[in-house]
């Protein structure tokens, strides 16, 4: 659900100074005509939007909440009128839960990094290295994944990296097996390199708008005084990156931090991170504590958050 | 590159639509979507052209003959040429609403689609104009939260669900009268403790069937009977061992400990108290070592057979059929310690839309006709005595012992463990809720 909701960060930046705005002032004269035409308007394009969030989000996040509360009938396993503390007491304190939270930081962090190393000479080498005629065209070819079903790329990963096995119908293994001689198997190397895959186009797109908004001219002004491209690169190119790094990693960080069909399907169910553990309570069924360990990633989104706008994220520069 | 609001607003719609249709991808088939197409076709619009073979068999094209000889007596014959052996409920029949919504385990609600030769969804929908739409539960689990939902008209549950949904009011009592397929029902299976309460039955018995023990038979060339290949290992399957996913599987170890620990006095694998459970759970941990896979999905572990990446397991004879039937070399056995297994039952919701397509459909499935295709597709043994002359496979029931009660001493149906000892002891047994915790703790 949540993914659909995350539109690649930026885009619109991308095309800035493309003339966007010429349709403003015959439109703008229009709504100047009268005050309250104005505010019907606006009312009306705000609304919709406002409304959603408030009915979908904020209200969906209070009920997460309040099921925690819940006293789960351990006969029928329903949720009773009962209101405890005992979900949450336990989805905060069990070391279970704690374990699958690190493992699932940890991977997700893994991702994040590992997509901004692929990242950023792919942005680089679009923004600036590749002729204007070539960009748009890369930029789309970038986002093409995107347009496949997940759980099409998820067994797709799942078919390459099969190991080879005598006793199999095809005894050469996935693809990798096959064509390199190595798979590394079912397991966190494949969650890590099978969410990177998924998730790199979130990073690509804001590094490369970053870079694009990037002025030529203080390129050229750090090599007239002297700087290698390496010196430019540290010291002017990716300051001025750290927001759009930012905003990537937010979507990159909690996409993995969320996934929980990924690592099911590309290590056998072996490997278990925290969205597998409120999957499988959710279906035990117990839902109060389901929604109880929930406020976990919630609690690291809220704090992730928080982090990267510190760092700009969310700056409109 | 001037953007005009014409374009403008041409690029927003796309991006709309694009954003739909990934949204869409992610979102689960609607119950609609899985009704078999072509429902409404007359049987034979898929056959080659040209040919008078009754469509769909296995049997080559152009054939003359009648439907292949694997393939049940006059099964996709135009209806009125089979003789279905059911009788519909007149009152239900005339109350009909005209679909039904269920929750299944996967091979229970054939149209056909998989393999044209099993279709028990189609005559039944010609028969009662109740449209069928199956959402797969792929455990008992689930199906216990998909029904908590309020959003089906019933269920196939297993034993481990059924108890869970009676006293959640999930389901209601059924009236056997309203039922003729009820009186062909084997006796063994009729008002047990898994689809009754008080001598009130709560479902039709579907059938039944034991969890087997899986083996590559390249890998093994001289068969496994002992469940110590999944529990103790030292075999060339170490490493490549397939668990079934669920807390019902730590009645699998408890199973193992009846015959090889015999101290610790375990009579039933589904009423241990803590220290019998601590023996199962240690057992289990132990087995993660030489686990490959835990499997939910029944395709999950039909690929890694077929990959040869699993090479001993706990699996589902239709499991195993689906995999011979793609060239893998493996079989089954019931392991000598004997197994858990399954009684299933259908179920209607106590707040169901459609209770009279689903008494239909209740009905039907256990009739003579419909109860053997199902048995058969999916390798179990069927509920209904009259089935057995009607499967194509003649010795059908002798193979999967459905007349043989003796089989079915060492078969542990899935129950759901109580805190009041299953077996009638005067100490603390483990509830379910527990065996969920623990499952989760050893999973994670």
């Amino acid at each position: 659900m949540g993914r659909c909701l995350d539109s690649p960060p930026q885009l619109s930046a991308t095309s800035d100074g493309t003339g966007g705005n010429s349709a403003s002032p015959r439109f703008g004269r229009a709504l100047n005509r009268s005050f309250r035409r104005r505010w019907v308007a606006l009312g009306a394009l705000l609304g919709p939007p406002v409304l959603w969030l408030l009915v979908v989000y904020l209200s969906s996040l209070v009920l997460l909440v309040a099921a925690a509360m819940f006293r789960l009938d351990p006969q029928s396993q329903k949720p009773t009128g009962d209101v405890t503390a005992d979900n949450v007491r336990a989805a905060l304190s069990r070391s279970e839960y704690l374990e699958a939270l690190a493992r699932s930081v940890g991977l997700a962090i893994a991702v994040t990094v590992l997509c901004f190393v692929v990242a950023l000479p792919v942005a680089f080498c679009i923004a600036k290295i590749v002729p204007r005629w070539a960009r748009r065209g890369l930029v789309v070819a970038m986002l093409l994944p995107l347009w496949a079903g997940y759980l099409v790329k998820a067994y797709a990963w799942k078919a390459m990296l099969r190991p080879a096995s005598p006793f199999g119908i095809d005894t050469n293994g996935g693809f990798l097996e096959a064509t390199f001689g190595y798979t590394p198997g079912y397991g966190y190397v494949a969650v890590v390199l099978s969410l990177t895959y998924l998730w790199l186009p979130y990073m690509v797109l804001p590094i490369y708008s970053g870079l694009e908004r990037l002025p030529e001219s203080l390129l050229d002004a750090s090599g007239d005084l002297g700087a290698r491209p390496a010196r430019t690169f540290r010291s002017v190119i990716m300051p001025l990156l750290v927001p759009s790094i930012a905003a990537g990693s937010i979507f990159t960080f909690s996409l993995s931090l969320g996934d929980y069909i990924i690592p099911a399907v590309v290590t056998e169910r072996k490997v278990q991170l925290i969205g597998n553990v409120i999957e499988r309570t959710l279906l035990a069924p117990n839902q109060p504590l389901a929604a109880a360990i929930t406020l976990w990633p919630l609690l690291i989104i809220v704090v992730y958050l928080m982090a990267m706008r510190r760092a700009g994220a969310f700056d409109n520069a | 590159m001037r953007a005009t609001p014409k374009t403008a607003a041409a690029a927003i719609l796309v991006s709309l639509a694009l954003l739909a249709s990934a949204c869409g991808s992610d979102s689960e088939t609607s119950p609609a979507t899985d009704a078999p197409a072509g429902t409404d076709a007359p049987a034979g619009t898929d056959a080659p052209a040209g040919t008078d073979a009754p469509a769909g068999t296995d049997a080559p094209a152009g054939t003359d003959a009648p439907a292949g000889t694997d393939v049940p007596a006059g099964t996709d014959a135009p209806a009125g040429e089979v003789d279905y052996q059911w009788t519909p409920n007149a009152d239900a029949l005339a109350g009909a609403e005209g679909q039904v919504n269920l929750v299944a385990w996967a091979g229970y609600v054939e149209d056909g689609s998989t393999d044209p030769a099993y279709d028990w969804v189609t005559p039944f929908q010609d028969l009662t104009g109740c449209a069928v739409s199956t959402k797969l539960g792929n455990s008992s689990d689930e199906m216990v939260q998909l029904m908590q939902s309020g959003e089906y008209d019933g269920v196939s549950a297993s034993g481990d669900a059924t108890q869970r949904l009676i006293s959640g009011g999930d389901v209601a009592a059924i009236d056997v009268d309203k039922f003729s397929s009820y009186a062909d029902v084997f006796e063994g299976l009729k008002l047990r403790p898994w689809n009754s309460v008080d001598g009130e039955p709560y479902g039709m018995p579907h059938g039944r069937g034991a969890n087997l023990l899986v083996y590559n038979t390249e890998a093994f060339p001289e068969a496994p009977d002992s469940l110590s290949v999944m529990f103790d290992g030292g075999t060339v399957a170490d490493g490549a061992v397939s668990v079934y996913d669920s807390p019902i599987y730590i009645a699998d170890a408890a199973v193992y400990l009846m015959a090889t620990q015999p101290d610790l006095g375990i009579t039933n694998p589904y009423a241990l108290d803590e220290a019998q459970f601590a023996a199962a759970i240690t057992l289990l941990e132990a087995q993660a070592d030489i686990t490959g896979q835990y499997w939910a999905l029944y395709t999950d572990q039909q690929a890694a057979l077929e990959g040869g990446t699993v090479l001993a397991g706990t699996t589902w004879q239709v499991i195993v059929n689906l995999a011979q039937a793609n060239g893998a070399t493996i079989d089954a056995v019931k392991p000598k310690e004997g197994a858990t297994g399954w009684s299933d039952t259908w179920m209607v919701a106590s707040a169901a839309a459609n209770p009279n397509c689903m008494y239909l459909w209740m009905d039907w499935i256990a009739s003579p006709w419909a109860n053997a295709q199902v048995a058969e597709w999916f390798g179990e043994a069927p509920s209904n005595a009259k089935s057995c002359g009607l499967t194509s496979s003649p010795d059908h029931c002798a193979i999967f012992h459905a007349e043989d009660e003796a089989f079915w001493e060492d078969v542990w149906y899935w129950t759901t463990a109580t805190e009041e000892c299953l077996d009638g002891r005067d100490v603390a047994c483990v509830p379910y809720t527990e065996w969920v915790d623990a499952w989760t703790a050893l999973r994670s």
